[in-house]
């Protein structure tokens, strides 16, 4: 396995180490595969068989549990996850003309990813920040009132951050 | 304990930590060290104090100053003025907060304040929620210690059982039944949970209670543990909120360290202990038997009830569910009687309910307001009205469970069994308000589209109806609705509420049927004129230049992604309505107001 591989570097030794920590756990399944996602970036076939053979779930069980939660992605994200609120508050404040704007600056549809792997468009559901709507936010980064001129501007400044 | 002379609390909800409220805080602190006053005045990281809208928020007490919108720049002002020389900095005061003589009014008597009642978020924006001893100091534990050494298990429940107390998570079931019928069985296993998948978009009273007061869902939890025999607890919450996540994992460690959690408590031989599981993304969870089959690992699926968890529930076990809000009133229960608790609200609905107050209103925010309180008070009164002085079209709550609540109900007192006589229902607590320029079919639609999303695809009547419904709206709001339409929306709608597997299949229909109830005519003008009253769907919609307005800058045809727009500079431009895509760019752009869309 090479290191670009989501299973690279100590990445399946951090993966181990999670394992071991609730394997034997009841209901230890689920919090295993929240910690793969955030240590290999997605849940891919290759993690997916690796939780599988290592604790002995089957893989159906394990795909069965990726495909069902919109946490878990199957594939890598971009370097920038661009989360849209998709609150109703941000929506009846003009969300959706905010989220035509992200599409049209990022020319991706939501859940997909750039080609140059820097951003990933996705709708989020209510991220609670209901008097900054409509709100969106970029890795954790929470940008609020925001009107569809707005856009450009900050998926201009990732962009340069490269 | 060190004494202060003031006490500076900046809340680090997630709304006030979304704009800058760490960074505030961090100034504070460095402002007041280099003034050389660190040991009179105390920063407070608290939880949410509500108004969302001006955040972040800063009061200080003990004048009670509230300033609002604060920027990192404008701290060092607010030292040296207010905290040095003791003159409250006035421009920075939140408009509000001062009355018609400009003298200063204290918290509780500003408007959006007035009318509310705290007590389930009674710590919130007061206490440091990542500091036991300040949770402690405002009668934190004090309700465990008593029930542990002066109740049985057998009067807890009954003390719960005459608050008249119902679940705050929507549904509205008793919780002192609930907690009886888990005290029954007998079994040397059970588990209590909490429900802090909080999913409504457009809701978060418990995030805002777990962020703020994170050991009194803990305490009450202990105190259920105790009612019905049980010493292991899970508090299942939504992996989106990482301030709450953190601060129930500080707040459970605290409470480990000093004994309150764990082994023998209080020396009275009782053992509790608390773990977290995170959800991951799936709003069904929210419902019981789904939420806690995922917490034993699984897919979130909801099973048919009987058995109810309370007989056979986690890991086939009896099992004690409650939503946050539900346990944020426990322990004041417990301190202050059954009777003090009972003594608010409506003949049915007791005690207070939190709302989320969202959408074209002024101040949105977290309101806690005793039942039987009026939407008109909610929404003029302490949420200051909408926006531009536009009218008022409809208020939603229960979120996609729930409908929409029309003008002519207004004044109805909000409780339960009101909410639902009207076609709606209380839900978790997220209240959403809409203006004139909101379309109702749009916003149906809106829902029906997180429903499909979100329905589980375990029984066809919400997997394939919802997604019915919903081609249904999307056909009307593209102008290619037919007469007879609505009979069939409501038919199936019916149909799905008599026949879904879960809670979320039986109300998915709600947001439709409650808009066709009350706003009728809109989705006819939609179905036989083919117009968008509101101006929303936009295939309804045509845009045409006013030739008396237009002064020809071409500035719209410049913007015009789709080339409809043609003409002869400085004479009038016209649109060819079959290349508009109707984006709406040109009449943002237009700087004449000559373009208008109906």
């Amino acid at each position: 396995m090479t290191n670009t591989s989501v299973l690279g570097g100590t990445r399946a030794e951090e993966l181990d180490a999670a394992i071991a920590r609730w394997k034997d756990e009841k209901g230890g399944l689920l919090p295993i595969m929240q910690q793969a996602q955030d240590i290999c970036g997605c849940l891919n076939e290759d993690v997916q068989r690796y939780i599988s053979e290592k604790t002995g779930h089957p893989l159906t069980t394990v795909y069965g549990i990726a495909t069902f939660y919109s946490q878990f992605t199957l594939m890598p994200r971009g370097k920038y996850t661009v989360g849209m609120c998709m609150g109703t508050a941000c929506y009846v404040r003009g969300g959706a003309n905010v989220f035509t704007a992200l599409q049209k600056a990022t020319q991706v549809e939501p859940g997909q990813t750039t080609e140059d792997g820097l951003f990933t468009l996705e709708a989020m559901r209510c991220i609670g920040c209901c008097g900054l709507a409509p709100a969106m936010m970029v890795n954790g980064e929470v940008y609020g009132r925001l009107t569809p001129d707005d856009i450009p501007g900050i998926i201009e400044k990732y962009r340069k951050e490269g | 304990m060190e004494f202060y002379r003031s006490q500076v609390l900046c809340c680090t909800g997630t709304g006030c930590t979304s704009s800058g409220s760490n960074a505030i805080v961090r100034a504070f602190e460095y402002e007041i060290e280099q003034a050389g006053i660190d040991k009179e005045i105390k920063v407070v990281p608290t939880g949410c104090f509500g108004l969302c809208e001006t955040g972040p928020v800063v009061i200080i007490y003990p004048e009670g100053s509230f300033y609002s919108r604060i920027k990192v720049e404008d701290v060092p002002r607010i030292v040296s003025e207010h905290l040095v020389k003791g003159r409250i900095v006035r421009d920075l005061l939140y408009s509000e907060s001062l009355d018609e003589k400009e003298n200063i009014l204290s918290l509780n008597e500003v408007e959006f304040y007035k009318k509310q009642k705290r007590v389930a978020l009674r710590n919130c924006g007061v206490i440091d929620p990542e500091n036991i001893d300040e949770y402690i100091a405002f009668d934190g534990y004090k309700a465990l210690a008593k029930v542990l050494t002066e109740m049985t298990p057998e009067a807890v429940v009954e003390c719960v059982k005459q608050s008249g107390l119902r679940g705050r998570g929507g549904g509205g079931f008793p919780t002192g039944l609930k907690w009886s019928l888990a005290q029954k069985p007998v079994s040397d296993i059970k588990y209590v949970c909490c429900n802090a998948d909080e999913g409504d978009p457009g809701a978060f009273m418990d995030r805002s209670v777990l962020e703020g007061d994170p050991h009194c869902v803990l305490e009450a939890m202990m105190i259920a543990g105790y009612a019905i025999g049980a010493q292991q607890g899970y508090i299942y919450v939504r992996a989106e909120y990482p301030i709450a996540v953190k601060r129930l994992r500080i707040a459970i460690g605290q409470a480990k360290e000093m004994g309150l959690l764990g082994d023998d408590i209080f020396g009275t031989g009782f053992n509790f202990d608390i773990d977290i599981r995170l959800g991951s993304g799936a709003f069904v969870c929210g419902e019981e038997t789904a939420l806690l089959a995922s917490i034993e690992g699984e897919r979130g699926e909801p099973r048919p009830r009987p058995p109810f968890p309370a007989v056979k529930g986690l890991f086939g076990k009896p099992t004690l569910l409650n939503n946050v809000e539900t346990y944020a009133n426990i322990c004041q229960i417990i301190l202050n009687g059954a009777e003090w608790f009972a003594g608010m609200g409506t003949e049915k609905s007791k005690g207070t309910k939190v709302f989320a107050l969202g959408g074209k209103i002024n101040n949105t925010g977290l309101v806690e307001i005793p039942m039987g309180t009026t939407l008109r008070e909610v929404i003029y009164d302490i949420g200051g009205g909408i926006p531009d002085n536009k009218g008022f079209k409809a208020a939603q709550t229960g979120g996609p469970s729930g409908g929409c609540i029309p003008v002519e109900h207004l004044d109805i007192p909000i409780d339960y069994d009101n909410l639902i006589s009207i076609g709606s229902m209380m839900g978790s607590g997220g209240m959403i308000v809409m203006d004139e320029d909101n379309c109702m079919v749009d916003i149906a639609k809106f829902f029906l589209d997180f429903t499909v999303d979100e329905s589980c695809g375990k029984c066809p009547p919400c997997r394939i109806g919802t997604r019915r419904m919903y081609e249904m709206l999307e056909k009307i709001t593209e102008g290619r609705g037919e007469p007879g339409d609505l009979e069939k929306l409501e038919q199936l709608g019916k149909n799905i509420k008599a026949s879904a597997l879960c809670g979320l299949g039986q109300t998915a229909p709600n947001p439709v049927l409650s808009t066709i109830r009350y706003f009728r005519d809109e989705y006819e003008a939609h179905i036989n004129e083919k117009r968008c009253p509101a101006g929303v769907c936009k295939a309804l919609l045509s845009y045409s230049i006013d030739p008396e307005k237009c002064i020809g800058c071409s500035l719209c045809s410049r913007v015009c992604p789709a080339g409809a727009i043609s003409g002869e500079i400085k004479k009038t431009f016209a649109i060819d309505q079959s290349k508009c895509i109707k984006c709406g760019a040109c009449m943002e752009k237009c700087k004449f107001k000559a373009i208008s869309v109906g």
